[in-house]
């Protein structure tokens, strides 16, 4: 039995707020749901499958308390930022599989309310391999930074070319009215910021917002008669990388192994995709994961994207929505990339729409890239 | 490297696990580990061989001698002890027998760092109990 194609996202809501200080984060989560089940045409009576993350090791059940929920089936996976991808996906199986009929996934958080200072904040000693790190002041951006600083020693690649994804997120974030910075910068503006972590740049690094937003998902035949244009999974796989024995290559990140298997049982190839949602926590993460996931070879990222090509109107729109580097960034992002590639694929983005957009690959990364890591990555089409 | 301030970065949670690998640091003595079943060398220190599940381990004694596999200065990091001491430099560095560790370079100017420099090993006594291993050009 095959799950793909089987279950469709019917609704999808992004929370407009980038800052809620009025607000709680179950709030915004139960905000959201209502938005979502709204778009699909459907009532939270219908859930009968409940999924979350970012809420506390079982914040989930205090979330049902919350909404009320007495779900048949439910999934907290907790991953990182990516972890709302994978929900997409293990909701497709449950209900692929009979174990719920419409699955609500939602998100939400205050992090800049809070003034959670998410990637420079620092790493606590919790469980094992933290020791051998969190003493000499790792950072999640620090840890990133380390990737990038071995991506410039092998490849050549350059501050400036990562510059330009920023530059690239930053035009798409100017049509969308929600996101967090909107002003058009250019590469000089990133590279004339401060360091926050050598070889990156404050503009090398997303915003910190508040935000959240849900997904309703059920089968493709029910999809059929709600309210919204479907969107099917097509495919989808989930990877983790580490430092293992402490001889592993930090270019082999997890979208190296979710990204071929992913689109292997979408069965496309990278030539049909029309646009990518790919999680950008900082620029060096759009160019690895896109390296990884085998839109250019290894190396050949930086060139890869620049030159407009990931930009709307070049040959792979990324991130059309502005992003974590531009447009909203609460923590944990996954869920927006899936809303995004929902709004393309419906063809709802009216100036910022990629042209006919059919098929869309969405890819999370959760953790940190140079440290434990996940990558998840989603195929979705049009119904 | 005596700190005249209370020391307030985060210490290491020994346990029972990586006991040994604490103890040698303390003794000024940098180790890793080797698997005496299938011969797998690792770092960091666990009870198991993540490659056959083995218990039977060795330590194996580094030479202290490194080359910087990649790095980044932090010139900012909340966390009380190093958001007063940006910047700094953290790394990882390769064992010249192999393993990576997370470390920090000392006795070197954050712009004068190279990946592939020559590092070698320095023993920083945090506190009474704790030495961290650090690193500086050799």
């Amino acid at each position: 039995m095959t799950v793909w194609g089987k279950t469709a996202i019917v609704g999808a809501w992004e929370h407009p707020t980038r800052f809620a200080p009025h607000m709680t984060a179950f709030q915004i989560h139960a905000e959201s749901a209502r938005g979502a089940l709204a778009d699909a045409g459907l009532t939270v009576r219908d859930v009968d499958g409940f999924f979350t993350s970012g809420v506390g090791p079982i914040g989930l059940l205090s979330l049902c308390h919350h909404l009320d929920l007495r779900p048949d089936h439910v999934d907290s996976t907790s991953i990182g930022g990516s972890s709302f991808v994978s929900h997409c996906i293990h909701a497709a199986a449950a209900i692929a599989a009979g174990l719920c009929k419409v699955a609500l996934v939602t998100y939400g958080s205050t992090a800049a309310s809070e003034r959670f200072a998410i990637g420079t904040a620092g790493t606590l000693v919790g469980e094992p391999p933290d020791q051998f790190e969190a003493p000499f002041g790792p950072t999640i951006v620090g840890s990133y930074a380390m990737v990038a600083q071995r991506h410039m020693h092998e490849y050549g690649t350059t501050s400036a070319q990562l510059a330009e994804i920023a530059v690239t997120m930053r035009r798409h974030a100017a049509l969308n009215p929600h996101a967090k910075y909107r002003e058009p910068i250019t590469v000089d503006d990133v590279l004339t910021s401060r360091v926050i972590a050598s070889p990156l740049h404050l503009l090398d690094c997303c915003v910190i917002s508040d935000g959240g937003g849900a997904l309703v998902l059920t089968s493709t035949e029910r999809a059929r008669d709600l309210a919204k244009c479907p969107v099917p999974i097509l495919g989808g796989a989930e990877a983790v990388r580490h430092l293992g024995v402490g001889r592993h290559d930090l270019l082999d990140i997890a979208a190296r192994q979710s990204g071929p298997l992913a689109l292997a049982r979408a069965g496309i190839r990278h030539d049909d995709i029309d646009c990518c949602m790919i999680y950008d926590s900082y620029t060096i993460t759009v160019l690895a994961t896109l390296e990884a996931l085998g839109f250019c070879k290894p190396g050949e990222g930086g060139a890869f994207c620049a030159g407009g090509r990931i930009g709307l109107g070049g040959a792979l729109p990324v991130n059309t929505d502005g992003g974590g580097l531009s447009s909203n960034h609460p923590g944990m992002r996954g869920i927006f990339l899936v809303i995004e590639a929902v709004r393309q694929l419906r063809g709802d983005r009216e100036q910022a729409q990629v042209p006919d957009a059919k098929l869309a690959l969405v890819h999370g990364t959760g953790g940190m890239l140079g440290q434990r890591h996940s990558g998840v990555t989603m195929i979705l089409g049009r119904g | 490297m005596a700190e005249t301030r209370p020391y307030r970065k985060p210490l290491p949670r020994v346990d029972e696990e990586s006991r040994g690998y604490w103890e040698a640091l303390a003794r000024h003595e940098l180790y890793f580990q080797r698997c005496r079943d299938c011969g797998t060398a690792r770092f960091y220190a666990r009870a198991l061989c993540p490659a056959c599940l083995s218990s039977a381990a060795e330590w194996v004694r580094a030479s202290g001698r490194g080359t910087v596999y990649t790095f980044s200065v932090i010139h900012q990091n909340q966390t009380p002890g190093f958001r007063e001491e940006v910047p700094y430099v953290l790394a990882m560095v390769e064992l010249e027998e192999g393993p990576r560790l997370v470390t920090n370079l000392v006795g070197c100017a954050g712009d004068a760092v190279r990946v592939g420099m020559p590092v070698t090993v320095v023993f920083d006594d945090v506190t009474a109990a704790t030495t961290l291993p650090k690193f500086r050009p050799a």
